[in-house]
């Protein structure tokens, strides 16, 4: 009984986000093209992520390389640390735990947004001023996070490998430059590429399932919240799904 | 049978002009819930009508058709010559710039000082203004409200009934023919209420706008009401002035005089 109303809500809700997904598509290319908004939503949604980003990336460089050393050098390939660790941000961690922290801080300030413009009627009054209000909230959301991640992911993990640097040295002393040889030489373009690539998808979830979690909110301040927090829950679990078929797609395609 | 509802029911006029609006044999349901049965209503230009009817009755799902942002099941509704269900989204955002809208929640963007939320509509819609003609716009709509001071705050920062009179500006600004009044004086003390009832008074002989208004305040619908129309049961039940209704003895209306 509960299960099957699981799976038709599961399925209904599938749906209606892939409607939303069509309609989102239908609409980005045609004019009138929201260039401002797009913008002011690019220094929000990015620029504005930025110390948070570095912060966690940095911390999480640092505790890593700590972590791994030990088991290293037990093994006797202490040298290895950087490029260990190096890959290992790159080509996973640097990305996820940068979407996890995006979806977190941005997917729940986009479903909180829409869904309070929602309910006290804003998305209504935008449409009667003249403004496609799905234009104009929505596409720009969408479009800013999907190309912002990207640009967030590449400097966490730049980030991200300085604390490493600092992890390395607590014990020797590395120089910089020998550093970061050691961390580039062992990495190659598909390490790179597919990790990057897989950061606009998840981009694109996090905008998507938060405008799609906000632009049907349900009335009351109780929506809201509830907009925000399943907007959180929906694009971190999707983030992962999406990670999942990047493995197997760049299996496929040999770049591993 | 039918025909002759229809035609009992196509709405009086009271001689003012000729009408700038007319709704017809109106139906909207949302599922199996029936909102609106059959509801018609006229207004005229230069007129004030009021709609009256209880809580949850439809006055707002009645407004939001006439505006466009919700789409009738059937019926007609034509405003300023044009058909609003049957209008492209370009066409509609054409007529909407003539008519004016209070949500009964006032709307206003929280993420915009009180100046973006007046300049919203006029940035918006397609009209040429140079920015000159813009910010003296903002600043004859914020007289009209006695609001100059608010220009530079946020809305978060206003009272109640000073919020509302910041989205009359808005709803004012490009100076509409017709305005839809959702409940203006809703939650306001009886001083407020009285501040924006005088205001709707005052725009509507400064502009000679017809304006539809909802409302369940008594005392906005004595002093402003041309013509007071009852919707109940989806339908426009009764209509006449506010006198003639006062007298009626058909207790359904006397429930509301009371
Ligand atoms: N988008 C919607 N979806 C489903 N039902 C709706 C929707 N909008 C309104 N309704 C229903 O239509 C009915 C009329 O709602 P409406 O908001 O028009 O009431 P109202 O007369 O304006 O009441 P109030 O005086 O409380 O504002 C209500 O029962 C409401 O539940
Ligand atoms: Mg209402």
């Amino acid at each position: 009984m509960l299960r099957s109303q699981f799976w038709k809500n599961f399925l209904q809700e599938t749906g209606e986000i892939a409607r939303f997904t069509g309609r989102l598509f239908s609409q980005w290319f045609k004019p009138r093209y929201e260039i401002r908004e797009f913008l002011r939503q690019c220094y929000i949604i990015g620029y504005k992520s930025l110390p948070l980003i570095a912060l966690t990336t940095f911390i999480m460089g640092l505790v890593l390389t700590m972590q791994i050393r030990p088991f290293l050098v037990d093994y006797g390939v202490e040298s290895q640390l950087p490029a260990m660790v190096g890959i290992a941000i790159i080509r996973e961690i640097g990305p996820v735990i940068t979407a996890l922290i995006f979806a977190g801080k941005i997917g729940s300030s986009i479903g909180a947004e829409l869904g309070s413009m929602k309910v006290t009627e804003q998305i209504d009054a935008m449409e009667v001023s003249g403004t496609n209000p799905f234009k104009y909230l929505v596409v720009t959301r969408v479009m800013a996070a999907t190309f912002m991640l990207p640009l967030l992911v590449v400097l966490g993990d730049a980030v991200a490998l300085y604390g490493t640097y600092l992890g390395v040295n607590m014990t020797g002393v590395t120089n910089f430059g020998f550093f970061w040889t050691k961390v580039f030489r062992n990495l190659s373009f598909g390490d790179v590429l597919p990790a990057f690539v897989k950061s606009f998808f998840f981009g694109f979830a996090v905008g998507i399932v938060g405008c799609y979690k906000g632009y049907y909110s349900k009335k009351g301040t109780e929506g809201v919240g509830q907009s925000a927090n399943s907007a959180v829950v929906l694009s971190s679990v999707l983030i992962f799904i999406i990670d999942l078929i990047a493995v197997q797609v760049t299996d496929v395609l040999g770049l591993n | 049978m039918h025909i002759a509802g229809n035609i009992k029911k196509i709405p009086q006029t009271s001689g003012q002009g000729e009408a700038v609006m007319t709704v017809r044999n109106l139906y909207k349901s949302f599922g199996a819930h029936r909102v609106l049965i059959d509801f018609s209503l006229a207004i005229n230009s230069g007129e004030n009508v009021v709609v009256l009817g209880k809580s949850g009755s439809g006055k707002s799902v009645l407004i939001k058709c006439i505006i466009g942002l919700l789409k009738p099941d059937s019926g007609t509704i034509e405003v300023l010559g044009e058909s609003i269900p049957e209008l492209s989204d370009e066409a509609l955002d054409e007529i909407r710039m003539k008519i004016g809208f209070l949500f009964q929640s006032n709307a206003l963007y929280d993420s915009m000082t009180v100046r973006g939320n007046l300049e919203f509509p006029l940035r918006r819609h397609s009209i040429t203004a140079t920015q000159e003609e813009v910010d003296e716009l903002v600043k004859s709509a914020l007289e009209d409200v006695k609001l100059e001071h608010t220009i530079d705050m946020m809305p978060a920062e206003l009272s109640g009934g000073m919020r509302k009179r910041i989205a009359l500006a808005r709803t004012l600004i490009l100076k509409p023919a017709i305005i839809l009044y959702d409940e203006p004086t809703t939650g306001l003390d009886p001083i407020t209420s009285r501040e924006i009832i005088e205001l709707i008074k005052e725009v509507q002989q400064k502009y000679h706008s017809a304006s539809l208004i909802i409302s369940h305040d008594m005392n906005c619908v004595r002093m402003v009401a041309d013509r007071v129309v009852m919707l109940i049961d989806g339908k426009n039940y009764k209509e006449g002035t506010y006198d003639e209704l006062i007298q009626s003895s058909d207790p359904v209306i006397k429930a509301f005089f009371e």
